[in-house]
């Protein structure tokens, strides 16, 4: 072992330009695949939380008449006392109600959101967004960029909501906020539960309570087994992925044809290490005849190759994933979207940048295969009289 | 006196559809401590010959005796050990390792068998190097010599496990006579010095009439055994 291993070390470093130049080819192939597969996943998941990362991932949503539920305190107590809570993260009560703003010229229609704010920021991240103004108390609301723009409201003004009930209420606004979704800036005014619950006349009851989870892919599952764990009548449980399934597949579309680019890649690689290993047998074959005639084994001999495999393999992988990581670092720091901000995030998957690396060894060694068997039955007889 | 290198009834065909018979019938064995020569043309059959008798390769039929040991029936990797204790080889174009240098190959042989060069190897590697007079360029690259130093370092290196036979397929084939004389001499000197078999085989008379005994092959048969 020890012997083919000096053997081996001493071939690599006797042609070093020829070394060199597979540890670069391996270099820039493991770099290829890692780009690809740390832009892709980043890509994923910047799209994953623009789509749902401010949004509700996991809904308990009332199957009743009135679109309500009942003893919500209860029921949210009995899920924070779960084992289910270490998958979930964040558990919002919400109340909606459709209001038409009557004291303006449109009397456009919005959903006024009963929301407690505590809890609904960590979902919304409200406080941060509120652009003037404070949340809003009783009998006042908080209404969105877009929406004040285009009916002129300013702050402290008041205004006059219709409810579905028939019933017009006066509301201070105490803020504006912007969600970074103009659809949402328009269509939703948000105030406290208590206020809403007045509104729609619908005392100590909500319409749903909005959840997010710590692995967001999961939600399916989460979803099923609250749905299980709880046991209420009258009440569903949705989930993101149900109600995205487009995204989903195109994400998995996306998935495997940059895993098809990465296999491929590799597959190259191997390819070329292999065909270069194989000339290199035949360089040095008068080395291993002599090797042979000397009393090295044919194991031995093919242990030698194996060994050059697995030496370029370390070489190509480490130089690999540093490349890799320096496309990937170059790529989010140049490639900038016009807000100045990355157009794809920067996610540093250490488990995937092991794996590529661990990939790139393994098929150094099993691209030795061939040429280490060709070095086994190479005869010293071969060399010894061809010259 | 004991046989170190035995062939009996050895014949060798090259070829698979078109048989050529390169040896026929061979009987011949050398004494321990001997000095010899095989003679003859090119492609008398003589570094064949040679060939099987350092089990590089394997007869057609017949039977191939290392001391004493038949090896016919003996796998690759027993016959590699059995080359790296026994056998020294000398071939005609040095075939040194030109990645290592001179000390390295000289070596060789002795870390095919053993994990880490021991102190005496070293020493024995040295006084080796001494004896053939290339202890200067001890630290060269094989292929930073001149031919005749390479040929003395594949001589040290043949010697270095203290084999008991050497096989050496024209070893002064390519060296001008003046160093062909000296590296000739350095053989007899081992011989007597250390006890080593020697089987030399070259085209040259000169240097055959000088050793103990003179086997001569003609198209693949023993000719002529001369004993002096």
């Amino acid at each position: 072992m020890k012997f083919a291993f000096s053997v081996a070390m001493r071939f690599l470093l006797s042609s070093k330009a020829q070394t060199l130049l597979i540890i670069l080819g391996i270099s820039i192939g493991v770099s290829v695949q890692l780009f690809i597969g740390l832009l892709i996943q980043g890509l994923q998941i910047d799209l994953v939380d623009s789509t749902i990362g401010n949004s509700s991932q996991v809904t308990i949503i009332s199957t009743r008449d009135d679109r309500t539920i009942m003893d919500w305190q209860e029921l949210i107590q009995r899920l924070e006392e779960s084992a289910l809570m270490t998958d979930i993260t964040v558990v919002s009560p919400v109340l909606e109600s459709p209001v038409f703003i009557v004291s303006t010229e449109t009397s456009p229609s919005v959903i006024y959101r009963g929301l407690d704010f505590d809890r609904a920021d960590a979902i919304y991240g409200i406080k941060d967004r509120v652009l003037q103004g404070s949340l809003p108390g009783r009998n006042e609301v908080l209404i969105g960029k877009e929406l004040s723009e285009e009916l002129e409201l300013l702050i402290g003004q008041t205004i006059t909501v219709l409810s579905s009930e028939g019933r017009t209420h006066q509301l201070v606004i105490s803020g504006i906020f912007d969600l970074r979704v103009a659809g949402l800036n328009r269509s939703w005014v948000l105030g406290t539960l208590e206020t809403a619950q007045t509104i729609a006349e619908k005392e100590g009851r909500i319409s749903a309570i909005e959840m997010q989870v710590l692995e967001v892919f999961d939600a399916d599952i989460i979803a099923a087994s609250l749905a299980g764990a709880i046991e209420v009548d009258g009440i569903r449980v949705d989930n993101w992925k149900d109600q995205n399934q487009q995204l989903l597949s195109g994400l998995q579309g996306q998935s495997i044809s940059s895993l098809m680019i990465q296999v491929f890649v590799i597959i190259a690689v191997a390819l070329g290490i292999s065909s270069i290993l194989v000339i290199t047998v035949v360089q040095k074959s008068r080395q291993i005849g002599i090797l042979k005639a000397m009393g090295v084994t044919d194991r031995t001999a093919s242990l030698v190759f194996l060994f050059e495999g697995a030496l370029i393999g370390i070489g190509g992988a480490i130089v690999g994933v540093l490349l890799g990581l320096g496309l990937s670092i170059a790529f989010t720091t140049f490639a900038l979207g016009p807000d100045g901000e990355p157009v794809v995030g920067l996610y540093l998957n250490y488990g995937f940048i092991a794996l590529s690396g661990l990939i790139a060894f393994g098929a150094s060694v099993i691209a030795a295969v061939i040429p280490a068997r060709r070095s086994a039955r190479l005869t010293p007889v071969e060399v010894i009289r061809n010259g | 006196m004991a046989n170190i290198v035995e062939l009996k009834n050895v014949n060798k065909f090259y070829g698979t559809t078109v048989k050529t018979q390169v040896l026929f019938n061979i009987d011949l064995s050398f004494e321990v401590a001997s000095f010899n020569s095989i003679i003859g043309q090119s492609g008398s059959g003589k570094s064949t010959l040679l060939n099987i008798l350092g089990t590089l390769d394997r007869p057609t039929d017949g039977q191939v005796l290392i001391d004493g040991r038949e090896t016919g029936s003996m796998k690759n990797i027993d016959l590699a050990a059995l080359r790296n204790r026994t056998i020294g080889f000398i071939f005609q174009f040095h075939y040194l390792l030109p990645e290592f240098t001179a000390l390295e190959n000289v070596l060789m042989p002795f870390r095919v068998s053993n994990s880490a060069v021991t102190k005496e190897a070293f020493e024995r590697a040295e006084e080796l190097m001494e004896i053939v007079g290339i202890s200067h360029v001890k630290n060269n690259l094989a292929t930073r010599m001149s031919g005749g130093q390479q040929q003395r370092t594949a001589i040290a290196r043949a010697l270095i496990n203290n084999p008991r036979v050497v096989l050496a397929d024209e070893p002064t084939g390519n060296l001008d006579s003046d160093t062909s004389e000296k590296v000739f001499r350095m053989l007899r000197e081992i011989n007597e010095r250390f006890g080593t078999t020697f089987v030399i085989v070259t085209h040259d008379r000169r240097i055959a009439e000088e050793t103990d005994r003179i086997v001569e092959i003609v198209d693949g048969r023993i000719r002529m055994d001369l004993a002096r």
